[in-house]
């Protein structure tokens, strides 16, 4: 009972906040809401018992993302540009593809449900085995780092493809020497 | 330049390392609480990050240098993987941990889970710092009504 309650309202306000998103034109603010949005977030993990998963939504989510959000509004604008066409189209758009994953989830199995694929074998065997097998009491990562290690070397790839990728963005390599060259006149 | 507040600075200066300890707490206990590489690796930026923007890019680039940063972003995907090719040296599968003490699977397991996420923690660390480098270099220094 106390769950759905808390459930209710963390889910009430990650839609107000959501709104409160859509209609601000400042972008600080937008930002600002954004952190409130995954902090509302890694609430709800926590109340789902994904520890893990809370404290990575909060760490990314709610820190490191808003002060690179911060640095993209210093180098951009502050404010958003009026629209200037009708939002017709986009919002049909949103509507479509919002149906069709409310479809999707359709045929998803109920939260918590003990028949679902994934609760028939493979957790009772991470949860049964791992102390035996890993000998680590946090089961997250003994699944994450051991028994899911090529996916975890996989995500780390998929970070270092990133950090490398945005770093080539920014440092716009065909300006950089010329710009460092300024630099150094300036100092 | 322009200097921030003095209790940001000296606020500042207090957390920071605490921020780092706390990092390697989340790193090395994530055996046993939630937590690991991914986390503590947000956690460390974030302690040179904060630095950063109280104290400037050019204060915290004296600390932890962009080149080194840009080495950390590597090496922590090649401490990963090397952690895999030793276990294949060892004759056992690409990141079979159990392979560093065949008599005690579960104690292998241990040492390449600490291995492996100490190479995410690593990766992590620099991507985030390095991304933070990159805006900040660019970014034109703003006043507090620019908001």
């Amino acid at each position: 009972m106390t769950e759905t309650i808390v459930n209710f309202i963390l889910f009430s306000m990650l839609v107000i906040t959501a709104f409160a998103i859509v209609r601000q034109d400042r972008l600080f603010t937008v930002v600002m809401l954004a952190s409130v949005f995954s902090l509302l977030t890694a609430m709800l993990f926590i109340a789902l018992d994904a520890v893990d998963v809370a404290f990575t939504e909060a760490a990314v989510g709610a820190g490191i993302s808003t002060v690179l959000m911060l640095g993209t509004i210093a180098l951009t604008a502050r404010g958003a540009k009026p629209a200037s066409r009708p939002n017709t189209l986009p919002l049909l758009v949103v509507l479509v593809t919002g149906a069709g994953l409310v479809y999707g989830t359709l045929d998803m199995p109920n939260f918590g449900d003990p028949e679902a694929p994934s609760n028939v074998h493979l957790s009772p065997h991470y949860l049964t085995n791992s102390i035996e097998e890993i000998d680590v009491p946090n089961v997250v990562t003994s699944i994450l780092a051991s028994y899911r290690g090529f996916d975890t070397l996989g995500e780390t790839a998929v970070v270092f493809a990133a950090g490398i990728g945005v770093l080539m963005i920014l440092s716009g390599l065909r300006h950089r020497r010329r710009k460092d060259e300024e630099e150094e006149e300036d100092a | 330049m322009k200097e921030h507040h003095l209790i940001l600075r000296v606020v500042t200066k207090s957390l920071v390392g605490t921020i780092i300890l706390f990092a390697f707490y989340v790193q090395f206990h994530g055996d046993f609480s939630p937590g690991g590489g991914f986390q503590a690796g947000v956690i460390m930026a974030v302690a040179f990050i904060l630095y950063g923007i109280v104290f400037g890019l050019h204060e915290v680039q004296r600390v932890l240098p962009a080149w080194v940063v840009h080495k950390l972003v590597a090496l922590g995907v090649l401490v990963y993987a090397g952690t895999g090719i030793w276990n294949m040296f060892l004759g056992y599968e690409f990141l079979h941990y159990g392979s560093f003490t065949p008599d005690h699977m579960s104690h292998g397991q241990h040492s390449g889970i600490l291995y492996v996420e100490a190479g995410v923690g690593i990766t992590v660390t620099g991507v985030m710092v390095a991304i933070y480098y990159a805006f900040a270099g660019r970014t034109p220094r703003l006043g507090n009504d620019d908001w």
